[in-house]
């Protein structure tokens, strides 16, 4: 079988579609390159699906966990504190179960007991969590000048956030975003460890990943290639976020400007 | 465990809850949550270790060991955390029994990868198969510790490697002006120094080590998320004494409140440790400490 032949075998392989048996004697390296980026489908849709709509949930945290009000502050506090101060790893375990549970009261719930819904809503509510306490960050450390400039220009309310707070606190927090974006990705690998079920053998990479090391005892060509692809994604999302950061910055010198820079940073 | 326990399907409400909670596979459990604090009580200071060399090395004068120490440091960014725990409890595992083949069947004539299969002769097989289970759990264990040891040691090598350089050039040439060699530089002036800028970074490290703790399932080690996932399970009556529906759901709400409380102790206890540290520096914190002082 030539190498074509596979990838439109298995190219679609994670969504269901192409050859339902996976490979099982034989491994060449094209089924595993090909297997294996089948499965970053899946980190992908996580990633970016969760990324964009924790985005809005984390701004909301950030200005309560800002506010003077107790009645926001404190349920931003908690919500934060729950979610950075436990494992992932069981709050993926946690969700499945409560899922599983809430099944049985209404059939409504059946989709969050499958990986594209549950683990969605927790990655979803973790990173608004983790960018939520970056916001926070960002919106202490937005310099007095600027708030005391809109208040002169009369702005209060909707426009004085939209048009100052906002933007500065996103261009102050875009580094460190920067950051939780890269690990976010990192994170969806643990979706198909915890609980859910990875139905018809439709997984993320590393699912495939450690299918093939199963099955050759040999982790030393499927996770090379894992971390080729995670390494590949990486770059992906530092210049795609190094763009929009420059968009942030532009109207500062050079030398003001704050650069993304990769900080190690592991499990969550 | 307790005298009334002897019937569990005549008890009630507070009573079998007691009886429950103390049968022989929670008693498991709860050695499995002295497993996960174990592993943390060796796995920390191994990783200091690891990362202390992996620093120095970093800023060692000699070319290939600067590159070792670099690499080591760079080489874990980019890659999913998960992915190297999987791949390095193989690939040790693979490892130390291939030393072993080499020393101790050394007129073994057949290749050791046979396709798919990963074949070393008899004596070289680690644990060797008459060994005792506990054997086998221990070395498992001690696998799962070198490895959390290894990606740790990375990550804090990095955090020392900052903090080396942190450290003010004018101490490291005061002390070069005093006449010390640079290996006394080094342990004299600024290993003593580095801890300060260290801390922080390191604390942050000690809660992220806390977090990966629950990994030690996908090591195949039995550790609180195993126990967790096999208690919890729906029980039928015929079975045990103790049947109940699927109470999965309660043992990681369990495990969540567990791990909450531990970071929540750990964040006080690096805060008391940091406030005693900067007492006296000349640091910001250490300025603002001697202000409220007075």
């Amino acid at each position: 079988m030539s190498c074509w032949e596979t990838i439109a075998d298995y190219a679609l392989r994670s969504q269901g579609i192409g050859e339902r048996l996976l490979p099982r004697t034989d491994f060449t390296l094209c089924q595993q390159f090909t297997l294996i980026g089948s499965g970053m489908i899946w980190n992908i849709y996580f990633g970016i699906v969760a990324l964009c709509s924790g985005f809005f949930l984390a701004t909301a945290v950030a200005m309560g966990k800002a506010a003077r009000n107790p009645w926001f502050r404190k349920p931003a506090e908690w919500f934060i504190f729950l979610f950075r101060g436990s494992p992932l790893f069981i709050q993926f375990f946690f969700a499945y179960f409560v899922f599983l549970s809430l099944k049985d009261v209404s059939s409504f719930f059946n989709p969050l007991t499958s990986a594209w819904a549950g683990a969605l809503v927790v990655l979803f509510l973790n990173t608004a969590a983790y960018s939520g306490e970056i916001f926070y960050g960002a919106l202490q450390s937005i310099p007095k000048g600027d708030t005391e400039a809109a208040d002169a220009y009369g702005l209060s309310g909707w426009a004085r956030f939209r048009r100052v707070i906002w933007p500065t606190m996103l261009r102050l927090a875009w580094p460190a975003y920067t950051n939780e974006a890269i690990f976010l990705f990192h994170a969806t690998t643990l979706v198909f460890f915890s609980g859910f079920p990875a139905t018809q053998q439709r997984g993320d990479a590393l699912y495939y990943a450690t299918y093939f090391a199963d099955k050759t005892f040999n982790p030393f060509v499927p996770y090379p290639i894992l971390a080729g692809y995670f390494i590949i994604l990486t770059l992906i999302v530092i210049s795609i976020f190094g763009f929009v950061n420059n968009r942030l910055n532009r109207h500062l010198p050079q030398d003001v400007r704050k650069k993304i820079k990769v900080r190690p940073q592991i499990i969550r | 465990m307790f005298s009334f326990c002897t019937d569990p399907s005549t008890l009630e409400g507070f009573q079998w809850i007691s009886c429950y909670l103390t049968t022989g596979k929670h008693m498991s459990m709860y050695w499995a949550v002295g497993t996960v604090l174990l592993l943390l009580a060796i796995t920390a200071p191994t990783a200091l270790a690891f990362g202390f060399a992996g620093a120095s090395a970093a800023r060692s004068q000699v070319a290939p060991l600067r590159w070792i120490g670099k690499t080591y440091i760079a080489v874990v960014r980019g890659i999913p955390d998960i992915a190297f725990f999987l791949f390095f409890v193989i690939a040790l595992d693979q490892g130390f029994e291939y030393i072993r083949h080499k020393i101790k069947c050394p007129d073994w004539e057949e290749p050791v990868r046979q396709g798919n299969d990963f074949i070393v002769c008899t004596a070289a097989k680690l644990p060797l198969g008459n060994a005792p289970q506990w054997v086998h759990e221990t070395y498992g264990f001690m696998l799962a510790v070198l490895t959390f040891a290894i990606v740790f040691g990375a990550f804090a090598a990095n955090v020392l490697f900052g903090a080396m350089r942190a450290v003010p050039r004018g101490q490291l040439e005061t002390a070069e002006a005093y006449g010390m060699s640079r290996r006394q530089t080094f342990w004299r002036v600024l290993v003593p120094q580095m801890w300060v800028y260290a801390l922080p970074g390191l604390s942050n490290l000690w809660m992220v080590l806390i977090k990966a703790t629950p990994l030690l399932f996908l090591l195949g080690v039995e550790d609180i998320v195993y126990w967790a996932r096999e208690l919890g399970g729906a029980k039928q009556p015929q079975f045990t004494e103790y049947p109940h529906d699927d109470w999965r759901m309660w043992y990681f709400a369990a495990l969540l409140v567990f791990y909450l409380c531990f970071t929540k102790v750990s964040e006080f206890v690096m805060e008391k440790i940091m406030a005693k540290l900067t007492h006296g520096q000349a640091t910001a914190a250490g300025e603002a400490q001697r202000r409220a002082a007075a």
